[in-house]
């Protein structure tokens, strides 16, 4: 009997491969603000010095707690309605195949240029923000969405009704887990995109948050502040994204290797 | 063993005892932009004994698949009766019956023992009593030792074999097949037709098999179905007379030959009539 082969995934970055990524990014970093001067670019320590600094500093813990709250809200929105349009659209052919080049398209155009109608219905403040950065997220998160539900194999409808399955039963138990790995990727992206989303709401039109923030820095040209603040934004987008990437990945790995 | 005297048409063979039993069964689909429309199936009769290994083989097209979709209660039949155990069967998969289908149907996010235990799971069985159902099919089926492993690591026969497995575990009376060594290689197929046959002996199930493979219907099965070109209906039904305890060997008995040229000279106009038809 032949034995189970190994799960078909590839070679995954592991804990030394991030060291070394990090460790080559702080040093191509710092030759870079050695080069340039610190009247354009920080280096690495000291930046990292002036970040734990900022942590003091109770305007930057309301910003940061503004954007936390503009983005979770987003988030949420963004989630929440991405997956239910793609949930109708995958499943209603029909719907899908008329909505799919709107939303496509939608996708495509720069959402900034839709700010000043935003700012038009919600004025400034949280909500601009907080709709700006949803509808970021809303059309990758439909998009998957709707793709992973087309995509579940009719044979496994045909199975659940051998099995005696309901419809509740089989949405739950089947087409679910069957859509996962598309739907996570959708969420990975949705996640990604409204995060930059709420921080472009927030530095254009906003007094509050880390994006505006980011603008000030720029324009009282305070470089130290505006390495800092992008430091703290790379970090925490990325340390988000790897652990969606990873929940992403694991996902996938359950669906690889179909003959 | 050799060939036994053929079926007359039409005929019920053992309307007494029939446990699966079909009469007129006709399928017509409805036309569509401005085609008429298309009878695929019938009208056919067909009884099943009790623990019989019926195979069905016809070209491309004939209704083999709907056939197998009506007597699941998966598809409805357009006119004529099927009844399973007395019982009509329409629009719902009786209880007792178990279908595995020529694609794979494991479910990879679950583990082999999970497939396998899915159906029982759903019908909420105490895990007291799931278990060694479950450990018993994954036996029978030669997996017991890939119980933890994912579909995605196992080959496509095995993965096949874990389809069976999970209807196995529902302790089916009548098992439907269509055609679910259809994309396994040749060496594979004859091995799992072997444990197919073990499979069968061992749990006493009705098997019905639709298949292309004439080898696969003269090597399985207690009689042969042979269907015409579309509309679907037996124009031959082959008693081969092989003991039940059979394997794959029976290649080499000059019956064999004797079957499978028997089917092909059927057949052979047939699916010649259903390339002509095609579009």
């Amino acid at each position: 009997m032949p034995a189970a082969k190994p799960l078909k995934t590839g070679r995954i970055a592991g804990p030394l491969d991030t060291v070394v990524l990090v460790g080559a990014s702080a040093a191509l970093w710092a030759l870079a603000a050695r080069w340039v001067g610190p009247q354009v670019l920080t280096g690495p320590v000291e930046t990292i010095g002036y970040l734990g600094g900022l942590f003091a500093d109770p305007e930057f813990r309301a910003s940061v707690w503004e954007t936390t709250r503009a983005f979770s809200l987003a988030l949420a929105i963004a989630w929440a309605s991405g997956l239910a349009i793609g949930m109708m659209l995958g499943a209603h052919r029909l719907t899908g195949e008329v909505a799919e080049p709107i939303l496509t398209a939608l996708y495509s155009i720069p959402k900034i240029t839709l700010y000043p109608v935003i700012l038009l219905f919600f004025g400034l403040g949280m909500p601009a923000r907080v709709a700006f950065g949803a509808i970021h997220g809303i059309v990758p998160v439909a998009l998957f969405t709707m793709a992973a539900v087309r995509g579940v194999r009719p044979v496994y409808f045909r199975t659940a009704r051998s099995l005696r399955l309901g419809p509740l039963a089989t949405a739950r138990h089947i087409i679910l887990p069957a859509c996962l790995p598309g739907i996570v990727s959708g969420l990975r992206i949705g996640f990604s995109l409204t995060l930059l989303g709420t921080l472009i709401g927030e530095m254009f039109a906003s007094q509050r948050g880390l994006g505006h923030m980011v603008i000030r820095a720029m324009e009282t040209n305070d470089v130290r502040l505006l390495i800092a603040l992008a430091l703290f934004l790379v970090t925490v987008a990325t340390g988000a994204g790897a652990l969606l990437l990873a929940v992403d990945r694991r996902v996938a790995r359950l669906g690889a290797g179909r003959g | 063993m050799g060939l036994h005297a053929q079926i007359p048409l039409g005929e019920p063979v053992t309307a007494q005892a029939a446990h699966v039993a079909v009469r007129g069964l006709t399928r017509i689909f409805p036309g569509a932009n401005g085609r008429p429309p298309l009878q695929a199936l019938g009208p056919l009769d067909l009884d099943l004994a009790p623990g019989e290994f019926f195979s069905v083989v016809g070209p491309s097209g004939c209704g083999k698949s709907t056939l197998l979709d009506i007597l699941a209660g998966l598809s409805p039949a357009s006119a004529g009766s099927v009844t399973f155990e007395g019982k009509p069967v329409a629009d719902t998969v009786p209880d007792g019956v178990g279908v595995v289908f020529q694609e794979d149907s494991s479910f990879p996010w679950l583990s082999v023992f999970d497939n396998a235990a899915f159906g029982l799971r759903r019908l909420k069985t105490p895990e007291a009593q799931l278990r060694p159902r479950v450990e018993e099919a994954l036996a029978l089926i030669g997996l017991s030792d890939f119980a933890s492993a994912f579909p995605a690591q196992l080959s496509g026969g095995m993965r096949q074999r874990v389809c069976i497995a999970r209807t196995l575990v529902m302790r089916p009376r009548l098992i439907l097949l269509d055609e679910p060594f259809g994309a396994l290689d040749q060496q594979t197929k004859l091995l799992m037709g072997d444990e197919l046959l073990r499979l069968w002996r061992e749990t006493g199930a009705t098997i019905l098999l639709i298949t292309h493979s004439l080898d696969e219907a003269a090597l399985l099965s207690d009689r042969i179905g042979v269907m015409s070109a579309r509309p679907g209906r037996f124009i031959d039904v082959i008693e081969t007379g092989w003991a039940r305890d059979r394997d794959s060997r029976l290649a080499a008995d000059p019956g064999f030959g004797a079957i499978t040229a028997r089917i092909w000279r059927q057949l052979r106009e047939e699916s010649l009539k259903a390339m002509r038809a095609a579009p």
